[in-house]
């Protein structure tokens, strides 16, 4: 598939911010309100917001974006916009409560908290859904973008510092934790894969076109000479070599260096403050990991082409 | 409105495409384009028509393949493919707009163009590539079974078939409704032994595909006939007999 | 959720007005329906166009190129003024002018050659379809140098039937689709009857009938064939004497329909060394003679009643004569022609051979079909019924476009002949006005005269080597393309492919004035291309152009503009008046004689900014009037026609015959009968084109059939019975071999006489291709072809927006076993290499072909900025032509001479003999070469196109 500069950034930041929110939500320790509080607010609402409005982007028609939430009992997409946007109104409330008055809201909190899993969840189900891309159709997609999500949210959650006085280690540990099991799920997601293929669905150009029965099929030449619109967006592909040296990239800069940061940190009881750049390089290997969620992706449509 | 229709009258018009007398000469292709680009929705636009790398919509497309049997020359299969307006649409139920939808009268899966907001998930979610969005317009185009030809009172009543079917020189479109299996088209998916592409994807395609008519290899031998083979005399000798005859 | 679930209106408007007029997007000439719908400016605009059900060629269904007329019509690359040259030759440097300035030029240059030697202008038309006009057009001047593009075509098919048995595939005859129960094609990609044959193959496969295709590319019609033949390019001769050899061997011969139809009983005088040897015995009258079988007695062949011999021997005035039939059974049963002798030649399995032979057998034989239709012959033997032979064949350029075509053409008519197939009921059948065997055509004319009209047409059928145009030396061509001459004695299209190689070499002479219509020749038309540029843009050394003028009439800016001096801008087809007629290629089927027009559906000026240009035909009619021409002026010197509509209607080339057939006279005679001024207007109501049925009991056998010859007579096709014995033996081919012995008059040069002795064979034969002769095997080990592609016509769909969306580049298929032996894959680049020349291009791996041909779609490569095309257009720089690597000569053989490579007999084009090799190119990035310095655009393109966006 082609990888969109639009849509990773938007699953991405998006992510991070309904991570955040979800931890907001929650209740974790955080500025008690005023400026911190507002900073706070302002970077789990932005990173959400951004995301959603840079999806927009790969709109033809953003002007009608609006229609997108008449169909939240069928679509996943819809379903999502839904979501978010119930999501974000609740926190406005939760953020003006907290910012004025130093109150977090706590049952608000809470929705607020699942709502963020929802927008997250189907988020990664509009992907997940789709039978025509068998690496994406399996619920370890939901399962790595929900932890994704949480990861980059703890990392910033913590990053403000405010662990030090609640919990001990082990709550402090939490954070360099999540960033491992969500690698560990995305590790099963790339395992399961490579076993995600067409072929394993029961699906080859001898079944695409249904002429396996006199023999082995093979295109000879495409409707047009040139490219076109399914060419373009959904036979992209990029060589093995090249995406299993992206792959360590994304390991490199989405796990070992934000564990590397989160352990050192911990270990040498530096700032917590220092989680941010643990975030930072946290999310740019999570650029990587998307665009490789998209550019590895072998839609159907390949199969006549 | 974009989950599959609930009520429908169990009609379901689609094309019957023979892959055994499909030559690949892209007559529907370019007819389906000229219908279109003044009808439906908007036009079928082409970006960059006269220069490098010229891109344009398409509702119907010839693919080419090559088909090797084990025991027997390559075969070519010229490879019609537009919309199968399938039962199970999964283009349908995605769209978060409603913008796409099929008709519960006729079974036609047709793209409300106003109300797209081309976010291109049909086309993702559409195994058959289908659908694709126009370069210009930003809209998502598709197959619209001719619904602007097949019921336009316009029309001469011989003319309401799709474009498609009507400039077929080699007679390998037809149209009809699937659903009523005493249809011509039935008839024909009956005794040809029509297919659905890529069944396991679920989709349950309304339109269907005839397979090609086994072929004769090179190597299948002669009869053996008892007649004697004449050689330039036996042949002048036969001659005689025949002539005596006429 | 309803079942009516949304609003959607599915009567929308469709259009103001349909307008019925011919497509010309090829020369296949289906009838469309033009859609006519008011547009944004408030002028008519066409919306769509769809096949009209009602024609006669295409019963309403439409190509792919006919579906894209829109594009074509409102390209960006149309003409829009008369234009003067001003850059140099090939620069595409213009300057607009008026008509009357353009006008003036031309006749100017053209009054110059007529009053001192008219030959000075070479006069080609290319994809002419009004060669009945501009024929006498050329006529009227007084040049013998005209022809149409015919002779690069597919001439050696035309020629191949009609000297053989009066018709011919291509246009002049098609099978009995709904009748045949085995057919076979060779050689086809698409032919003319584009449409026609794609309903014919419909109907044998609904009828569940076997089809054969042969050829070494399994795409398009090969690709549904029931059976696939991947023969090797050239060698169909030799299988098709095969399968002639087996049917022989298995008697399955119509003797009667040879007895009947054909020469098969003549006697044929063997003397070798004499100077009648392989000529028919005749008596004192001149009449032929056959032998009596049952009295033994030698009696003339026209006598009642007679039962003559088939095989034998006897004396006539003491000199050994046999039949026809026995010299040919001789010849065809011995071993040389069997399967097993011919499998490696021809890459045909003797399996194969052995079998499709006995499938013929078969069908011709046991599936015999009785049609209940009384006829009577021309003898006036009565005939209760119709007797159907059902194998029907089809052929195109890939047997006649071989050296040795014109024999191959023979031997699959011999074929046809034997099984006793043509024009019988489930066979092959004549297409009105054939049958029209030699002697109903017209012969050459030549012996051009200052100031005078030539005595008859340029073009015809030569009876023999007295008809050929010669100087009086006997050896000198008097035509520009050295037709009718030595090199090519039945060249019966002209050479065009020889025309300016051979006015750049002087050879035979140099010419003033090149005048040319609807050819692209400094590109894809043209063998050689490269050179062919460079030859128009060659100067003496006064610093003249060789050539010095150069006139040509386009539609758009093609490869070929850029190297007019004068430029004719056309208009497109829907806004000019055409005749499609039966003087002419007509397009009848073989049951209906038709005939149709074009006409302005679109008035030019309302088709865009500026557009001001005129169809060709009135222009020319123009200058005919302007240079004085007869025929075109009346006594007071005044034109004789406004313009081609008015030729259209009021010219007469004979009393009551003129171009257009139906509604002639008050409007209800057709065929014969006065002009009517208001017959332009009838065959538009009609929807564009006139047809008369054939009556039923003249629909077959009509090379014999009584009924036919008199309506025929009737309808103004032939002025009387024409007689048609079919020519299983040629006697004319038996003379040159004599001209070349020494033994007739006139006699070839020392340098022709052994090809013609070899290639003139009265019966057919098979040799091999000259290319392929005259270069070393393991030099160019491997054969080269293009194919038309259905969805392109020749250049000009590459300007067409959708079209060159679907064939924008052509890579070179190359068979599995050559990609591996030399490692190429899919997308490398590869050098091709000729006797001639080398060229890179972008393949791709393909198996379903000849494992020693490799291919490519024809046409498609483009000169960079040619058709206002982007300079990068894919066109130019990953599309290619292999013309590149064929040349209009053939290899030198150290003779100094320059050997035309095409075939001897027909002058036919020799495109597909082409050797070449390939390797992987060291630089395996593009772009293709040979690249050319870019043409400058006419004007520029828009960027993008919606089409149609002001109706929805
Ligand atoms: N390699 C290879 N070369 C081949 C062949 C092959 O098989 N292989 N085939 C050969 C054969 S059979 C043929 S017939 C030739 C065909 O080649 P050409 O005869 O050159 O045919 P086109 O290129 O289609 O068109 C010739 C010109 O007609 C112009 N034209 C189009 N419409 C109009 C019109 O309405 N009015 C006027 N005045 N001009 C118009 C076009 O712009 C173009 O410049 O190619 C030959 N060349
Ligand atoms: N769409 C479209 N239609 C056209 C044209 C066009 O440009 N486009 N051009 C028109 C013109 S001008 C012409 S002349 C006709 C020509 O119509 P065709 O005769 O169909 O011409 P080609 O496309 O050259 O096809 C030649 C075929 O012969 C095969 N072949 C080559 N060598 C041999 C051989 O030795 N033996 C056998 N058995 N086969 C061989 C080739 O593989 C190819 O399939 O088409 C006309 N119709
Ligand atoms: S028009 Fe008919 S034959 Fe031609 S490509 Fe389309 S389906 Fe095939
Ligand atoms: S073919 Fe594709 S677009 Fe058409 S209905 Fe089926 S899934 Fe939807
Ligand atoms: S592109 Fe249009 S039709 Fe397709 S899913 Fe999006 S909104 Fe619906
Ligand atoms: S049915 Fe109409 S829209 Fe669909 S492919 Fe045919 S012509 Fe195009
Ligand atoms: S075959 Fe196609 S292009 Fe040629 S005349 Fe017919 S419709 Fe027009
Ligand atoms: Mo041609």
């Amino acid at each position: 598939m082609h990888p969109a500069i639009s849509v990773i950034f938007f699953t991405v930041t998006s992510g991070a911010g309904f991570g955040f929110l979800a931890l907001i939500g929650l209740g974790v320790p955080l500025p008690e309100g005023g400026v911190g509080a507002f900073v706070a607010a302002l970077i789990a609402g932005g990173l959400a917001v951004a995301g959603l409005i840079s999806s927009t982007f790969h709109l033809g028609h953003p002007e009608r974006a609006w229609r997108a939430f008449s169909q939240w009992q069928s679509s996943w997409l819809s379903r999502e916009g839904v979501c978010a946007v119930i999501t974000l109104t609740l926190f406005g409330f939760y953020a003006l409560s907290w910012v004025f008055f130093d109150n977090r809201i706590g049952w608000l909190g809470l929705l607020i908290s699942i709502g963020s899993a929802a927008t997250v969840f189907t988020t990664a189900m509009i992907y997940a859904q789709l039978k025509t891309v068998p690496n994406w159709n399996t619920m370890l997609t939901p399962l790595c973008y929900l932890l994704f999500a949480l990861a980059s949210g703890v990392l910033l959650a913590a990053s403000f510092g405010y662990w030090q006085e609640s919990g001990g280690l082990a709550t402090k540990l939490i954070a360099v934790f999540v960033v491992a099991v969500a690698w560990g799920a995305k590790l099963l997601w790339w395992q399961a894969a490579g076993g995600n293929t067409l072929a394993s669905r029961g699906s080859s150009p001898e079944t695409a076109t249904g002429l396996g029965f006199i023999g082995k099929v093979r295109l000879l030449e495409k409707p047009h000479s040139g490219e076109n619109y399914l060419t373009k967006e959904m036979v992209h592909q990029v060589g093995r070599k090249h995406a299993n040296k992206l792959r360590l990239i994304a390991l490199v800069l989405g796990a070992a260096i934000p564990l590397g940061l989160g352990l050192l940190v911990l270990a040498a009881g530096l700032p917590l403050h220092l989680l941010a750049l643990a975030f930072v390089s946290l999310i740019a290997g999570l650029f990587v990991e998307r665009w490789l969620f998209f550019a590895e992706a072998k839609h159907a449509v390949s199969l006549y082409y | 409105m974009t989950s599959l229709p609930t009520e429908i009258t169990g009609k379901k018009l689609g094309l019957v495409i023979d892959l055994d007398t499909c030559v690949g000469c892209h007559a529907c292709v370019v007819n389906c384009k000229e219908w279109n680009t003044g009808g439906y929705g908007a036009p079928l636009s082409d970006l960059d028509a006269y220069g490098a790398d010229p891109v344009g919509s398409w509702l119907n497309r010839i693919h080419t393949f090559e088909v090797t049997p084990e025991d027997a020359p390559a075969q070519i299969v010229h490879f019609p493919k537009s919309c199968l307006h399938c039962d199970d649409a999964p283009c349908v139920t995605v769209c978060p707009t409603g913008a796409s939808y099929k008709r519960g009268e006729d079974g036609i899966v047709l793209v409300d163009e106003e109300m797209c907001i081309g976010c291109g998930l049909c086309a993702w979610a559409c195994p058959y590539g289908a659908r694709e969005m126009d370069p210009v317009e930003n809209v998502m185009k598709k197959c619209t079974l001719c619904v602007d030809r097949i019921y336009n009172d316009n029309l001469p009543e011989e003319d309401r078939v799709p474009a498609c079917v009507r400039t077929c020189p080699a007679e390998a479109r037809h149209f009809g409704d699937l659903g009523d299996p005493n249809s011509d088209v039935s008839k024909l998916v009956e005794e040809r032994g029509g297919m659905d592409l890529m069944p396991e994807q679920g989709t349950r395609p309304v339109n269907k595909y005839l397979p090609p008519r086994p072929k004769t290899a090179p190597a299948v031998e002669p009869k053996t006939t008892k007649a004697k083979k004449l050689d330039a005399k036996g042949f002048l000798g036969w001659l005689d007999k025949t002539l005596e005859k006429l | 959720m309803g079942v009516h679930d949304r609003e959607l209106n599915t009567s929308p408007h469709v259009s103001d007005e349909v307008r019925k007029t011919t497509c010309y997007m090829c020369a296949c000439r289906c009838g469309i329906n033009v859609h006519i719908r008011k547009g944004e400016d408030g002028q008519p605009k066409v919306r769509y166009i769809e096949g009209n059900r009602d024609h006669p060629v295409n019963r309403g269904v439409l190509c792919a190129k006919g579906s894209a007329g829109i594009m074509q019509h409102y390209s960006p690359a149309r003409l829009n003024k008369p234009m003067k040259r001003v850059g140099e030759r090939g620069k595409g440097e213009f300057q607009e002018i008026e008509w009357d300035e353009a006008l003036e030029l031309a006749t100017q240059w053209l009054s110059g050659p007529r009053k001192t030697d008219p030959r000075k202008l070479a006069f080609f038309t290319g994809r002419d379809q009004s060669q009945s006009m501009t024929g006498w057009w050329a006529q009227a001047y007084g040049t013998p140098n005209f022809a149409a593009h015919g002779g690069f075509c597919s001439v050696n098919m035309a020629a191949g039937g009609i000297y053989t048995f009066g018709g011919a595939f291509w246009e002049f005859g098609s099978p009995d689709w709904s009748n045949t129960e085995l057919f076979m094609i060779f050689g086809v990609a698409e032919d003319h009857d584009s449409n026609p044959i794609k309903l014919g193959l419909a109907e044998v496969k609904r009828r569940g009938k076997k089809i054969i295709g042969v050829n070494p590319v399994r795409t398009g019609y090969n690709a549904v064939a029931d059976e696939w033949v991947g023969i090797t390019p050239g060698t169909d001769g030799l299988f098709i004497l095969s399968l002639i050899h087996e049917l022989l061997k298995m008697g399955k011969v119509d003797l009667d329909y040879l007895l009947r139809y054909t020469n098969a009983p003549y006697l044929v005088i063997d003397n070798p060394g004499g100077a009648d040897h392989g000529l028919f015995a005749r008596d004192k009258a001149g009449d032929i003679l056959v032998m009596d079988r049952a009295s033994g007695k030698v009696v003339k062949a026209s006598k009642k009643g007679v039962k003559p011999a088939l095989q034998g021997e006897c004396k006539v005035s003491r000199k050994t004569t046999r039949p026809v039939f026995q010299i040919l059974a001789e010849k065809y049963l011995s071993d040389e022609y069997s399967p097993e002798n011919v499998t490696e030649k021809t890459g045909v399995p003797v399996s194969q051979i052995k079998r499709i032979a006995q499938e013929l057998a078969e069908a011709a034989f046991e599936k015999q079909i009785v049609i209940k239709q009384p006829w009577t012959d021309m003898k006036g033997e009565k005939h209760d019924k119709m007797i159907g032979r059902p194998v029907s064949f089809h052929a195109m350029r890939g047997i006649s476009a071989h050296s040795n075509g014109f024999q191959t053409c023979r031997a699959l008519h011999l074929l046809q002949i034997m099984l006793g197939s043509i024009d019988c009921p489930g066979g092959f059948r004549f297409k009105p006005p054939y049958p029209r065997p030699v002697p109903a055509q017209p012969k050459p004319h030549g012996n051009a005269v200052a100031g005078k009209p030539l005595a008859g047409p340029p073009l015809g059928m030569p009876r023999g080597p007295e008809d050929l145009l010669l100087e009086e030396d006997g050896v000198t061509p008097q035509r520009i393309d050295r037709a009718y001459s030595w090199d090519a004695p039945l060249s019966a299209h002209g050479m065009m492919h020889m025309v300016i190689s051979n006015a750049h070499a002087g050879d035979p002479y140099h010419v003033d004035v090149l005048f040319m219509y609807m050819a692209n020749m400094s590109w894809n038309s043209s063998m050689n291309s490269r050179g062919v540029m460079q030859m128009l843009s060659d100067k003496d050394e006064n610093g003249e152009y060789v050539i010095p003028k150069i006139i040509y009439s386009d539609a758009y800016n093609s490869e070929m503009v850029a190297y007019a001096d004068l430029v004719l801008p056309d208009t497109t087809y829907l806004e000019r008046h055409d005749c499609i007629s039966l003087l002419d290629r007509p397009i009848c089927e073989p049951d209906v004689m038709a005939d149709s027009i074009r006409w302005p559906v679109v008035d030019p000026a309302t088709q865009g900014e500026g557009r001001d240009v005129r169809g060709f035909q009135s222009v020319l009619i123009d200058l005919g009037a302007r240079l004085g021409l007869p025929g075109m002026v009346n006594e007071d010197g005044s034109p004789k026609f406004k313009d081609y509509a008015d030729y259209m209607a009021n010219h007469e080339r004979k009393p009551g015959v003129g171009p257009l057939a139906g509604w002639r006279g008050n409007g209800e005679s057709h065929g014969r009968g006065e002009p009517n001024p208001n017959q332009v207007q009838t065959y538009i109501d009609n929807g564009g084109f006139f047809e008369a049925h054939v009556p039923d009991e003249a629909r077959y056998y009509k090379h014999a059939n009584k009924h036919w010859q008199d309506w025929a007579v009737e309808m103004g096709l032939q002025d009387g019975p024409v007689e048609n014995v079919f020519n299983l033996y040629h006697e004319a081919l038996a003379k040159f071999q004599l001209c070349a012995d020494g033994k007739m008059e006139p006699q070839p040069p020392e340098t022709h006489r052994e090809r013609i002795k070899t290639c003139f064979a009265p019966l057919p034969i098979w040799y091999p291709p000259f290319e392929g002769e005259g270069i070393d095997e393991a030099d160019y080990p491997y054969h080269a072809l293009t194919q038309r592609p259905a969805a392109m016509y020749h250049s000009w769909g590459s300007q067409n927006a959708w079209l060159r969306q679907i064939h924008g580049t052509n890579p070179l298929y190359v068979p599995g076993k050559i990609c591996e032996a030399v490692g190429l894959e899919d997308g490398d680049w590869a050098e091709i290499s000729s006797h001639h020349g080398m060229i890179k291009v972008p393949v791709k791996r393909m198996d379903a072909v000849n494992v020693n041909t490799m291919w490519t779609w024809n046409a498609i490569g483009k000169r960079s900025g040619a058709w206002n095309l982007d300079p990068d257009a894919p066109e130019a720089k990953k599309g290619f032509l292999l013309n590149h690597l064929i040349h209009e000569l053939l290899p030198p053989k150290g003779d100094c001479m320059r050997w035309s490579n095409s075939d001897p007999v027909t002058g036919q084009a020799a495109w597909f003999d082409l050797r070449v090799n390939i390797r992987k190119a060291s630089d395996q990035s593009g772009p293709v070469e040979p690249q050319f310095p870019e043409q400058k655009k006419s004007r520029p393109a828009p960027v993008n196109v919606e089409y149609g966006k002001e109706w929805n």
